[in-house]
């Protein structure tokens, strides 16, 4: 049972309670103290249970991996609790006096308060896009690693066993720990100020779900460390038997993707909650931004789908551990039943990593060229399209499979008529940049740079959907081309659009935007440099996953990897730009972009609770060039938006030149004027 | 001249003249290996028609994308919004029909294609493959020997039942554009004629442990004469060659 004698329950608002201790306070209250000696206590729990029990039945007593499998999930549970995570449900449970109201964990006070659990939305937000950011650091280097092995056939740097477990960790945590965490990171701050909300409708499990992040990265991360075995090294993909019969590096893959995958799934659920039941009066479904619909589709996506990989992970858990042999053959197991249920979830998941960065696309699309987003319903409907035809191809990650044949041509239909909302969605954003006044700074060129790389990646797929064709280009590199043309053409770069974009937002600084558009050349050129060879060496015969290949490749990989080297050093300059302008940068504006969405009508950096007042919504997102059109009607304006409204143009420029104040609440305009 | 400087106008121009460049490239480049099996032609000019198209359909994006930079662009100081137009349902069913049909299209053709290319046909040899970590054992089931290599006779049709012994491997040899996994508990199988003389490489394509990059093996088409001969070697030698290497 976790302390009940935490002081989190804020001692400024009862001041007459006994003083504990300072060094009590510290040991016993939430934090990283505590979290480190409950973290030391569950794996010694651990420890003694598997011992204790291993005894008990005359099995041979110390046995590294079932000890190392229940310190995993004994150790990271102890480290939430002690860390504050279930601090207020545990006080709540045993009857202990709560206080509802208490946000002495809310906000962001000093650089202390994001590391502790804080309820805040935004600085949860801020908590999960550094945290992704450290790992997307993480998960390049082991990539460098790998093109640098890769640059000459042979064996040069790192061995077979090494090679393998690089690319698995590396996947794993590009997926688990980078793209989807970050787009979730991302939403969580600007989500609630788009809808009006002045937090996220759970924001304790909010807090939650962005601690078990960690624990599922570093549990990844520390797989390099097991003697012997090294880091898990049979893909992100885990595929039956291979994955049954690994080493102990294994679970932490097996049991890393349980966190990650739990993490996932409450904050879709909190987004869901958030984005039916707490919009601000008048946002109706028809007038939330595309990223409220891009992030509600993505939702639905999560807690439908995510379930299907941790159940995959567990029943490869119950093989390897508790020999259940439901994928081995020779014990009456089905092999080919673990991809079915791997790709229910792991297809989804790629639209998982993908909707939400057309959420931020059109976000800067329609900001940055002036213009209302085209054809804004079909947006929209066509993102139900992707959330329902997502299901329905899994299949076709299984041409080559050997599973039952009749399954593959409906599904290559389905997969391509994917491509119909895609296109969709493609269309409407060039459709919107045509007659806009176009502002070509680093959010809008890497979105412009995703919509041409993005389209690469979708041509590539419509390939690899023919199945006379994907069974030539199956398992790869065309297959390594296409998933980066898509993750990282594709979301990577909505992702760097989406900070560059809401970095005023969310720190309150401006990034220098001259390194701004050198990360982005550098970083459009790299890519391309890197990735688009390897479609070449696929369709030559170049398999995927291979620490070492045929003479024939080696003039194609070398450039690859001085394409990779190249891109790590512009993801340097996008660091360095990251950290300088946060800590010395110009003071933001609140809009500096004027945009009309909601969260740019409050300060930069947000206040604590988002709105003074909450806002009155009265039209569309993306109204510019409609004179008198008004998003929302924030703060004290009510009265004079019915005078502002009769004054086009003037809006526009107040808004520009007013909201330098830094607080762009009492501007004493229409937020939305213009 | 002044046509020319119609942004629609341009669009148009650029699609076409970056479609067609691309689309020399994509013909004109052998990126594919050559073809060795009566597989390879049926796919190539699949994936041909899906490559041309598909250079035109990005051409359109990167030239409408262009246009719009060079035409559209902000001038300094301009604090102006662009026209407040928020569809126009005829483009948008357009752009909605339109690669619905193509998409119909290739699904149909592809499927065509698939029909093709898992044809049975008559006098067909039989080879069972069996993969296991790291290595590929061939046994040709009507002479009845093993070998570690795979030999076949050029224009024979051969019918390979795959077996995996440990874990998931996969058949493929690149000249043959056929692939297919072999499973651990199931009997999958594949089919390939053979068209062309020569020496490939089989290689798994299914990551399979510490050796997969080097789980490889040899495959020579010949003729029935040269196939004979090494037949009669390879049973001579059934127990150093078949089941080592």
């Amino acid at each position: 049972m976790p302390p009940m004698t935490t002081v989190a329950a804020a001692p400024h608002h009862t001041p007459t309670k006994p003083k504990r201790s300072r060094a009590r306070r510290l040991l016993l209250g939430p934090g990283f103290v505590r979290a480190g000696w409950m973290t030391v206590l569950g794996a010694a729990f651990a420890f003694g249970l598997v011992v204790g029990l291993r005894a008990l039945q005359g099995f041979p007593v110390f046995k590294g991996s079932p000890i190392v499998t229940v310190i995993l999930i004994a150790a990271p549970l102890f480290f939430l609790v002690g860390i504050g995570g279930f601090d207020y449900w545990a006080k709540y449970i045993v009857g202990s006096p709560t206080e509802p109201e208490d946000h002495s964990s809310h906000g962001a006070h000093g650089w202390k308060d994001y590391f502790r659990v804080n309820t805040d939305h935004k600085v949860i937000g801020v908590q999960y896009t550094v945290t992704a950011l450290f790992f997307l650091l993480v998960g390049g280097a082991l990539a460098e690693v790998m093109r640098a092995e890769l640059a000459q056939p042979g064996q040069q740097i790192v061995d077979p066993n090494t090679y393998n477990g690089l690319f698995s960790v590396h996947a794993s945590l590009m997926i688990f720990l980078v793209i989807i965490p970050i787009f979730a990171g991302l939403a969580n701050y600007v989500l609630p100020l788009m809808i009006g909300a002045p937090d996220m409708a759970f924001p304790r499990l909010n807090a939650l779900s962005y601690w078990l992040l960690p624990v599922a990265g570093i549990m990844m991360m520390a797989s390099f460390l097991v003697p012997t075995s090294g880091a898990f090294n049979t893909g992100w993909t885990a595929y039956a038997p291979l994955s049954t019969h690994a080493p102990l590096g294994q679970q932490f893959f097996t049991l890393g993707v349980q966190f990650a995958g739990t993490s996932s799934i409450m904050t879709a659920l909190n987004f869901l909650v958030t984005i039916i039941t707490m919009r601000a009066p008048g946002m109706t479904f028809w007038r939330m931004p595309l990223l409220v619909w891009a992030n509600f589709t993505t939702s639905l996506l999560v807690v439908i789908a995510t379930p299907f990989i941790a159940g995959s992970q567990f029943l490869v858990l119950l093989d390897r551990s508790l020999h259940a042999d439901f994928f081995q053959a020779n014990a009456g197991g089905d092999v080919i039943s673990y991809q079915h249920i791997f790709w229910f979830y792991s297809h989804p998941a790629v639209y998982i990593m993908m909707l939400p960065g057309f959420g931020i696309i059109s976000e800067i699309i329609s900001t940055k060229s002036r213009k209302p987003i085209f054809g804004y319903r079909l947006m929209a409907l066509s993102l139900l399209a992707i959330l329902v035809l997502g299901f329905t191809v899994w299949a076709h990650h299984m041409f080559v499979s050997g599973m039952f044949t009749w399954l593959r041509v409906p599904m290559m239909i389905t997969t391509m008529l994917i491509a119909v909302p895609t296109g969709i969605k493609i269309f409407s954003w060039l459709a919107t940049l045509w007659k806009g006044v176009l502002d070509l700074t680093t959010p809008m060129l890497f979105a412009l740079g995703f919509i041409t790389m993005f389209t690469l990646g979708g041509i590539s797929g419509i390939m690899l959907a023919a199945i006379p064709v994907d069974i030539h280009f199956s398992d790869t590199y065309f297959v390594v081309a296409h998933i980066h043309y898509v993750l990282f053409g594709g979301s990577m770069f909505t992702i760097f659009a989406g900070i560059y974009y809401w970095y005023p937002k969310m720190t309150g600084r401006m990034y220098d935007e001259t390194l701004g558009k050198i990360h982005f050349w550098a970083t459009f050129i790299g890519f391309n440099i890197t990735f688009a060879p390897m479609h070449w060496v696929g369709l030559e015969g170049m398999p995927r996953r291979v620490a070492d290949y045929a003479d024939k490749f080696a003039t194609w990989n070398l450039i690859e990897s001085a394409g990779a080297f190249f891109l790590g050093a512009a993801t340097l300059v996008f660091i360095y730009n990251f950290v300088v302008s946060w800590a010395a940068g110009p003071r933001a504006p609140s809009n500096p972009w004027r945009a009309r969405t909601l969260e740019w009508q409050v300060s930069s950096p947000p206040p604590i609770f988002n709105f003074d007042e909450i806002p009155q919504v009265v039209g569309g997102p993306y109204e510019y060039g409609t004179p008198g059109a008004v998003h929302a009607v924030m703060n004290g304006d009510r009265a004079k938006v019915a005078v502002g409204a009769a004054a086009p143009g003037g809006g526009e420029a107040a808004a520009a030149g007013g909201n330098g104040n830094g607080h762009g609440n009492g501007n004493g305009h229409p937020p939305a004027g213009g | 001249m002044s046509a020319l400087k119609n942004p629609y106008v341009q669009v148009g121009l650029w699609t076409v003249g970056i479609g067609a460049v691309l689309s020399v490239i994509v013909l004109s480049v052998p990126w594919l290996p050559e073809d060795a099996s009566t597989a390879g032609t049926p796919i190539d000019t699949l994936y041909n028609v899906l490559a041309v198209i598909s250079c035109f359909v990005f051409a359109l994006v990167v030239s409408i994308l262009m246009v719009s930079v060079v035409h559209f662009r902000r001038r300094h100081n301009d604090l102006s919004d662009g026209e407040p137009i928020h569809g126009n349902t005829t483009l948008e069913a357009i752009w909605t029909a339109i690669p619905a049909v193509l998409m119909v299209g290739a699904a149909v053709y592809s499927g065509l294609v698939l029909a093709d290319i898992e044809e049975t046909k008559a006098n067909t040899q039989e080879v069972t493959v069996t993969g296991q970590q790291f290595a590929w054992t061939f046994k040709y089931q009507s002479q009845n020997f093993k070998a570690g290599e795979l030999h076949l006779v050029n224009g024979t049709p051969y019918h390979f039942e795959l077996r995996a012994k440990d874990v998931i491997h996969s058949f493929w040899v690149p000249e043959f554009r056929m692939k297919k996994d072999a499973v651990p508990g199931l009997k999958t199988d594949i089919r390939v004629t053979p068209t062309r003389n020569g020496r490939y490489t089989l290689a798994c394509t299914e990551l399979c442990g510490l050796g997969h990059s080097t789980m490889r093996a040899p495959v020579v088409v010949e003729n029935q004469a040269a196939f004979d001969k090494w037949a009669a070697q390879a049973k001579k030698n059934q127990n150093l060659v078949g089941g080592t290497s």
